[in-house]
């Protein structure tokens, strides 16, 4: 049987919709996988009776909630899609600055709405995560024939270090530049560290990462605690150690 | 016929992003019609304060997931401007690079997954699948070219790894490149297929004079930098790019519009052709004329063709790129350098249209105010007046309501507007 899915953009950038797209050569195989049900970007037609929906970004906007939550009545498999829909993603450097000064400064004339940003499970329960900003394809693909074959779905335990390592990369700690590699979960092949810089762990933390010993390597080999601050927040993958919130 | 009709169409289809179009005619006249973005702002350009140089490209590619690579480069021009930076010639070769793929693979999202389904009558590209089997497969095989070219030179499609300040981190081996241009030369047949298609298609005619605003260079079609242009003769300086956009805000509408010697202005593959369509390749321009596109169309249908017709010019100049990178040494890509306080602008030709980013820095190289004007911001009001124009002249060809509608939708797809962009 197929499966009845739907797609739905939130407060984001729309790339992870996008790979769905993606993956060409393998794309109509992955098609007949796949009823879709509701996805605007790509279709007119657009039903509401769907079994799995896949959320896409943060939250950001009341109209924003109310509409999730419809879905989230509606979906039996509610999946928070993307590093956005995950952790907030990048939106969620916004929760840095007071919002009536980001209003003032960005829509001095007119009145716009907007909210602290929010990951998709703290306004509805999410039955499960794909990270990823953007997803992997791939991992996608992986997914969706679990769901279709009703088998278990997981995400590598391990931190990406295993896959760049297994790339035959030169860290880049020995070329004296921070890498969330060794606290983040796998899952990407260490796309960013096999091109040469750095990963700012989009995909969250792995398991059992140990904090204080990553920040001990850091200030071991003098590397600076403003950068790896940096890194930490940029995607706010890494809940209390990188809060936002004044 | 004095009608009455009223059309509502909230959060449009086949488009990236929410937007609503909304028509009102009392007695066969036109009321109102309105292009309104409801998107929900994500206020890049507060976001980006603070951040080091470095970082910068790696938060702005993340404005789009469709021109992820134009975001990054607009950023890395501006502040490599702002420090003044000059990135190695190789990495200058590679970006270009990288920019033609994403191009490549823009253009062809959009004419086969939204604009086809629009001509064959289909809700999506889905049903496409079984019934132009071949079209689908020639589409497929192009979008997937343009992301194989952004992958090897910038090492990810969507938002891209190795794109950074001062040139690359990392540059593609010779032998990726070789495969690259074999691929490329591969592919060719299906942008003849692809251009044999749209040949049979019946493009409507509706036209409505504007001014069309583009990078210029004057040696080559415009992709990173330059001057900016127009249809009317306006021709100013990278760094005036605010004489050039003059936004202002309209109440129903959380995208902003820009105008510069009219009411309103476009951007995109048809603003570039009409600017510089001596400077595409000979094929390219053999295309043209097979379509007879000419300088200055004012057909906002033609988008479409000029999106083929850059298609062709890609993948020609794309090879001959990767001929020149294969004859060079590929070790020196970046430029080290030390932060330092500056602004300026950066300018490029994305997918949409053309793209400004404008960044101040401090001593420490952090960013202390970001400007970013999307080319779909630029065409806001274009699309706004269209919608009023192509109205008024389907009450006038006695369209029915249905007719009207799908006139409506195709003209604001003809743009490719990309919404969640504009509403960054
Ligand atoms: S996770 Fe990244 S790619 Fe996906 S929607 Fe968010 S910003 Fe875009
Ligand atoms: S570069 Fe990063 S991901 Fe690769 S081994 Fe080093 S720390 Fe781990
Ligand atoms: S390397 Fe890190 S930042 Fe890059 S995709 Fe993988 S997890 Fe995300």
């Amino acid at each position: 049987m197929k499966l009845k899915i739907a797609s739905f953009d939130f407060t984001c950038c729309e790339g992870c919709q996008l790979q769905l797209a993606n993956g060409e050569s393998t794309l109509t195989d992955f098609l007949e996988l796949l009823d879709i049900r509701n996805f605007r970007e790509l279709s007119s037609e657009q039903y509401n009776d769907y079994d799995i929906a896949l959320i896409e970004g943060s939250i950001s906007r009341q109209d924003e909630i109310e509409r999730l939550q419809a879905i989230r009545q509606q979906a039996k498999t509610l999946v928070a899609f993307g590093t956005c829909a995950c952790f907030g993603g990048v939106n969620s450097l916004k929760n840095k600055f007071p919002l009536n000064e980001t209003l003032a400064e960005v829509y001095p004339e007119m009145p716009v709405e907007t909210l602290l940003v929010r990951k998709i499970s703290e306004v509805v329960k999410v039955d499960f995560s794909i990270p990823g900003c953007p997803v992997n394809k791939e991992e996608v693909e992986r997914i969706m024939v679990c769901l279709a074959t009703g088998s278990l779905v997981t995400l590598p335990k391990h931190p990406v270090c295993v896959e760049c390592k297994a790339r035959l990369n030169t860290c880049l700690f020995e070329l004296g530049e921070i890498c969330l590699g060794p606290i983040t979960r796998a899952g990407c092949n260490a796309v960013c560290t096999t091109g040469k810089t750095p990963c700012l762990g989009c995909r969250g933390p792995s398991e059992e990462i140990n904090m204080p010993a990553f920040v001990e390597l850091i200030r071991e080999r003098k590397l600076s605690l403003d950068d790896l601050q940096e890194k930490i927040a940029f995607y706010n993958a890494f809940g209390e150690f990188c809060s936002h919130e004044a | 016929m004095k009608r009455d009709y009223t059309l509502d169409i909230r959060h449009l289809t086949r488009v990236e992003g929410h937007a609503n179009i909304s028509i009102s005619v009392k007695n066969g006249e036109l009321v109102d019609a309105r292009w309104a973005v409801v998107e929900t702002p994500r206020f890049f350009e507060v976001m980006v304060k603070g951040l080091s140089a470095e970082r910068v490209p790696f938060l702005t590619s993340r404005i789009c997931g469709i021109c992820s690579i134009s975001h990054a480069l607009a950023s890395i021009r501006a502040l490599e401007r702002a420090m003044k930076i000059a990135p190695p010639n190789a990495a200058e070769k590679i970006r270009l690079l990288a920019m033609h793929g994403e191009t490549l693979q823009s253009h062809a999202l959009h004419l086969f997954f939204l604009v086809v389904p629009d001509f064959t009558g289909t809700a999506s590209i889905l049903p496409l699948i079984h019934s132009h089997p071949d079209l689908i497969k020639a589409g497929l095989l192009l979008k997937e070219l343009g992301n194989e070219i952004s992958t090897v030179s910038a090492g990810r499609c969507t938002h891209p790894v190795s794109l950074v300040v001062g040139g690359l981190s990392k540059a593609p081996e010779k032998q990726q490149l070789l495969q690259l241009r074999t691929m490329i030369e591969e592919r060719k047949p299906a942008l003849e297929t692809a251009c044999s298609f749209f040949h049979t298609l019946a493009i409507p005619d509706f036209q409505r004079e504007t001014e069309f605003i583009s990078l210029c260079n004057g040696s080559s079609y415009p992709s990173i930098g330059g001057d900016l242009i127009s249809t009317d003769g306006v021709k100013r300086n990278e760094n005036d790019y605010l004489l050039m956009t003059n936004e202002y805000t309209h109440d129903f509408s959380t995208s902003k519009f820009t105008r510069l010697s009219r009411e309103s202005s476009a951007a995109g593959a048809l603003a570039r052709f009409n600017n510089n369509c001596n400077l595409l390749h000979p094929k390219a321009k053999e295309v043209a004329e097979s379509f007879a596109l000419q300088p200055v169309c004012h057909n906002p249908f033609m988008n479409n063709i000029a999106q083929l017709i850059e298609c062709v010019h890609i993948l020609e100049d794309a090879e001959e790129l990767i001929n020149v990178l294969l004859n060079m040494e590929l070790h020196e890509i970046k430029t080290p350098y030390v932060p330092k306080a500056g602004s300026a602008t950066g300018a490029v030709e994305a997918p949409r249209g053309i793209l400004y980013h404008h960044l101040e820095t401090n001593e420490e190289g952090k960013v202390v105010q970001a400007d970013c004007i999307i080319p779909t911001t630029q065409n806001n009001a274009n699309i706004h007046n269209d919608l009023k124009a192509i109205t008024k002249q389907a009450l006038k060809d006695g369209k029915n309501d249905r007719e009207i509608e799908k006139l409506c939708e195709m003209v604001v797809r003809s743009y490719d507007p990309c919404i969640s962009c504009s509403v960054h």
